[in-house]
């Protein structure tokens, strides 16, 4: 399975260049106010792209149904995330859910 | 004025919360490329090179149905393309630092690591130590990350699917999320990321990741504008 490390070395090499990317390009180019405005909104915006679709399409067809317990947990974590703050607390009580309902269920 | 020591195991006492979700998903990255076929080598080595989380699920997944090697390279590449929005997002606050230093954190600038230390830089004390922060929530994750990859290739199969685990890094990232609603505009950018994500989930190598997250920021930008209008 030799081409598999060449693969694994290549998707590594590139992964590390995506990461590097704008940290040098940034570094001799002063991107505009616009572009600037815009990073504060990254972190949001990447997080809820990986979020929602797990949510609600946790076996690749969209499911809004009650049945979709992953949606179900998800909602009471983000309730849980909002009141404590606490990524601890927001893990305990989506896996409780979760864990609950596929039990009971 | 923190002290750089300080800054790091702030940083690493920072991680920590998140570490709960990234264990477990680790522990199913490493039972997963055992099942997929690779070697215990390969399977950790990819935690290293790699090392990143999403990539090596649907690399492992990928190796495991005989893809071509090219088609992997490609989508290992596209999945990891929402990082360049971290690279710009930290750019501007490592800018004075060198080469090495720069080379260090991009390797560390995963979802989890980024997620922490850039709400390190937008608190407003002007340390020049922050980078400091950086590397310690990031060597943190990548630890855990290296040593939970490791125990999942120990175990085997020995966690059964039913016990959904996996879920455990989307709770994560809502825990992260959520919190920093804190405006309209932050809102609408979260809203509209997630809702174009699902309507274009059908995009191959996770391609609506970006869309989304393009979308977002743009709707939280016209959000923003009209605020100060």
């Amino acid at each position: 399975m030799n081409s598999f490390w060449l693969t694994m070395v290549i998707v590594g090499i590139l992964t590390f260049g995506i990461r590097l990317s704008f940290v040098v390009i940034l570094d001799r180019w002063q991107p505009p106010a616009l572009i600037e405005r815009s990073l504060r909104f990254v972190p949001v915006a990447v997080l809820s792209a990986i979020i929602a679709p797990e949510l609600v399409m946790p076996t690749g067809t969209l499911d809004l149904s009650l049945s979709n317990f992953r949606l179900l947990a998800g909602l009471i974590a983000m309730l849980v995330a909002w009141k404590t703050k606490n990524i601890v607390w927001t893990i305990i009580a989506g896996m409780g859910v979760l864990l609950a309902l596929q039990y009971f269920f | 004025m923190q002290s750089a020591k300080h800054e790091f195991l702030h940083g690493i006492k920072d991680e920590l919360p998140i570490l709960v979700g990234v264990i477990p998903f680790g522990m199913i990255y490493g039972i997963l490329a055992l099942g997929a076929g690779l070697s215990e080598a390969e399977a950790q080595a990819m935690s290293v090179i790699v090392f990143a989380g999403s990539a090596q699920f649907m690399l492992v997944q990928l190796a495991g149905i005989g893809t071509p090697a090219l088609v992997m390279i490609v989508t290992g590449f596209v999945i990891n393309l929402r990082h360049a929005l971290y690279s710009a997002s930290v750019a501007p606050h490592v800018r004075k630092l060198p080469p090495l230093w720069k080379g260090i954190l991009a390797y560390l600038l995963t979802d989890e690591a980024y997620a922490v230390a850039i709400t390190r830089y937008y608190k407003r004390d002007a340390s020049p130590l922050k980078h400091w922060y950086f590397l310690g929530a990031g060597l943190a994750l990548w630890t855990s990350w290296q040593i939970s990859s490791a125990v999942g290739i120990f175990l085997g199969t020995q966690v059964p699917s039913s016990w959904s685990l996996d879920f455990t890094l989307a709770l994560t990232f809502i825990a992260l999320v959520v919190p920093a609603l804190k405006d309209r505009p932050s809102v609408l950018a979260a809203l509209s990321a997630g809702i174009v994500a699902i309507l274009s989930a059908g995009l191959p190598y996770k391609l609506n990741l970006i869309v989304a997250a393009i979308v977002g920021i743009i709707v939280g930008l016209w959000s923003e504008g009209n605020r100060n209008e």
